[in-house]
């Protein structure tokens, strides 16, 4: 017990909680927007992914973490494209759609990574973005190591809680997201064009989600594994529902997450006479256990899962 | 030349030829675009092709490893077809092998004195119930709670790896072992060889008598009308009386109670012990299974074929080509994305011809 709580109390645990918590923060905040449009993303898996990878083989060729960070941003752009495309066009099913998406996204980093790199017993890092120390914040005692000195994915995925919840609450664009969400025949009525709003919002969301792929291997290991996101692109789909598809509720969620994923990590590190499982299994326990015992019904917005057709009435 | 093609595209829209044509020309597509990979690595795509052609069915060896990796891909493709079929989303497939492996597992690791036939029994209704109760979790969360099952279903696909994982760590460890493993299955619990010579098991008959109760219970009992009528509007089907919570949860147990064969036929058929990870991607696989299959008992025995050529294929295409295995799933992903998008298009742009079902999976609602 006393264990549990040295580890609890020490800055490390602290730091190394904000940086587990911001795969999922960035992934969660992008899903606000393409849920509040009324598109299930549950492609998050794919993209995040994608982000990994891509980011991951970009700074390792260039030798630069930052053309990571902006390949992840070209394509999770282009894959929320084709996501668009398919939901909103052609009116696909969106877990199914998603369901294709994930698996080809296994596909294709796992080929590549091979191809590209072969099957080498070393394993190849790139180089990591850099951590950058905000001036005079980062002198505060414990806060200022715990929250300003990160890198620039985690700066951008606290900033983008306030930020997209000014947005969606006090612009006349979040009132056109939540209304295209809420009842897209009525909006479209008022003149708001519902197809371009969806697509905007669920390429953002894939933009984001990539990024949160980046922050675990540009942003954190620096190298890339088979599957590496390990369902975490579900997790971050779960701290949306949680979160009420509300930003702050999406932080307090993923943060939920994020320090478990990072005491589980200490206590496997600490060698204690548990299985290691038991530890692993420990955030997908909390997060069910949230999920049944913490809420109540969360309140979808309406339209969710149905696409839109203009022709109709 | 017009009409030549809105002839075509009318033999395309009907339903008979379009359940044909549609799944072939996602794989076509699959197959092309994997095609240009492989060329890209400086590897006859043809020649790899050939390679995995023959790795699935060049000899009967072969033929029969193809045949035991189709056994647990029917299983969770019908698992899913059937929680389709009443409107739940089961993704959840691998995680219900995973707990019905363990609890196999563990009945069949002592030898019980009893009849070898009783302790095989055994052992598959341990797992069954196991998949069962695991499924039943979601459907109960989503009919009561309205919580969603896609979610759940994930999330309790990584509990049961880790389950598996601490089981082959401590109580279900092989003793003066340090490999995390349990001990083999005794002889009694396993499996009969079918197929003298090969590995071909007793699971594979199994699989023809579940798709075939799958297809009766679906389509000629009145418990099969009310899950399609829950699956096609469960508003209507309440108004029309059917007891929805009740189907809904009766539909998840019955579709992990299918997915627990894949993972009890696994170990009491090919591996005869557990171990980690022994199987891994099958949840996604087996919607892929189920959706390029029609969401049909038949169909999706089929396509189980198919992928189980194409992963037991790959393995000799990697080894004397060197194209990795994983170019499996992009085919895979593939025709899935291009089938919904053919159908999708279909249905938009070519109504009038239109005959047959909507965009696949259109009936889902989230809720």
């Amino acid at each position: 017990m006393a264990a549990i709580l040295a580890i609890i109390s020490s800055l490390d645990f602290l730091v190394a909680g904000i940086r587990m918590t911001t795969p999922l923060l960035l992934a969660a905040i992008g899903d606000i927007f393409s849920e509040r449009t009324g598109v299930l993303n549950i492609a998050l898996e794919a993209m995040m992914l994608i982000g990994a990878f891509g980011s991951f083989i970009f700074a390792y060729y260039s030798g630069n973490a930052y053309v990571g960070v902006l390949a992840a941003i070209l394509l999770g752009g282009v894959m929320g494209l084709v996501h668009a495309f398919f939901t909103v066009t052609l009116r696909c099913d969106q877990v199914v759609t998603a369901v294709g998406e994930n698996i080809f996204a296994l596909g294709v980093t796992s080929t590549l990574y091979r191809i590209l790199l072969g099957a080498t017993p070393l394993q190849p890092e790139s180089p990591g973005l850099p951590q950058l120390a905000i001036p005079v914040l980062d002198q505060i005692p414990v806060l200022g190591t715990v929250l300003f000195k990160h890198n620039i994915l985690v700066y951008l995925g606290l900033l983008m809680v306030p930020l997209t919840y000014a947005v969606l609450f006090h612009t006349t664009w979040g009132l056109k997201i939540r209304a295209v969400g809420e009842h897209p025949q009525a909006a479209d009525t008022l003149g708001i064009n519902v197809y371009l709003v969806r697509y905007a919002c669920i390429i953002l969301s894939c933009v984001l989600a990539s990024l949160g792929g980046a922050s675990l291997t540009v942003g954190g290991l620096r190298y890339f594994m088979d599957n590496m996101t390990a369902g975490r692109g579900f997790i971050a789909f779960a701290a949306v529902i949680f979160g009420r598809y509300n930003p702050w509720g999406a932080l307090i969620a993923t943060l939920l997450f994020g320090f478990t994923d990072a005491f589980q990590l200490r206590m496997q590190a600490m060698g204690l006479d548990l299985p290691y499982h038991l530890f692993l299994m420990l955030p997908y326990v909390v997060t069910l256990v949230v999920l049944v015992f913490m809420i109540g019904r969360s309140v979808v917005p309406r339209s969710q899962g149905i696409p839109y057709v203009r022709e109709e009435r | 030349m017009a009409e030549k093609l809105s002839a075509w595209i009318k033999v395309f829209c009907r339903e008979g030829w379009s359940a044909i044509l549609t799944p072939l020309l996602g794989i076509l597509f699959g197959l092309a675009v994997a095609a240009v990979i492989i060329a890209q690595q400086g590897v006859n795509p043809l020649e790899a092709y050939r390679e995995l052609f023959l790795g699935s069915f060049g000899s009967l060896d072969s033929l029969s490893f193809t045949l035991l990796r189709f056994v647990p891909l029917a299983f969770t493709g019908l698992a899913v077809t059937l929680a389709y079929r009443g409107g739940v989303f089961n993704i959840g497939a691998e995680g219900q092998l995973y707990v019905a492996a363990l609890t196999s597992t563990w009945i069949g690791v002592y030898p019980l004195d009893i009849p070898a036939v009783i302790h095989l029994l055994l052992a598959l209704l341990a797992g069954t119930v196991a998949g069962a109760l695991w499924a039943f979790i979601p459907g109960y969360l989503k009919a009561t709670r309205g919580i969603n099952e896609i979610l759940t279903t994930i999330l309790m696909n990584y509990v049961a790896i880790y389950l598996v994982g601490l089981a082959v760590n401590t109580f279900l460890m092989e003793p003066g072992q340090t490999a995390p493993q349990s001990p083999p299955i005794v002889q009694s619990a396993r499996l009969p060889i079918i197929l003298p010579g090969t590995f071909l098991h007793a699971g594979f008959l199994m699989v023809f008598v579940f798709a075939w109760l799958v297809y009766w219970v679906l389509w000629h009992t009145t418990w099969g009308f009310e899950i399609r009528s829950v699956g096609a509007n469960r508003d209507a089907a309440r108004y029309g009386g059917v007891e929805v919570k009740r189907v809904m949860l009766l539909t998840m147990a019955a579709s992990g109670a299918l997915a627990s064969f894949a993972g009890s036929s696994e170990i009491l058929g090919v591996q005869h012990r557990l171990l980690e990870n022994f199987m891994v991607g099958y949840g996604y696989d087996a919607i892929a299974v189920a959706l390029l299959g029609g969401l049909h008992p038949f169909g999706t025995l089929l396509t189980a074929l198919f992928f189980g050529a194409l992963r037991n294929g790959a393995n000799s295409m990697q080894i004397s080509v060197g194209v990795p295995v994983a170019i499996v799933y992009i085919i895979q992903a593939l025709a899935v994305l291009s089938i919904i998008g053919i159908v999708a298009v279909r249905q938009i742009y070519f109504r009038r011809w239109f005959k047959g079902g909507k965009v696949i999976g259109s009936h889902i609602s989230n809720n």
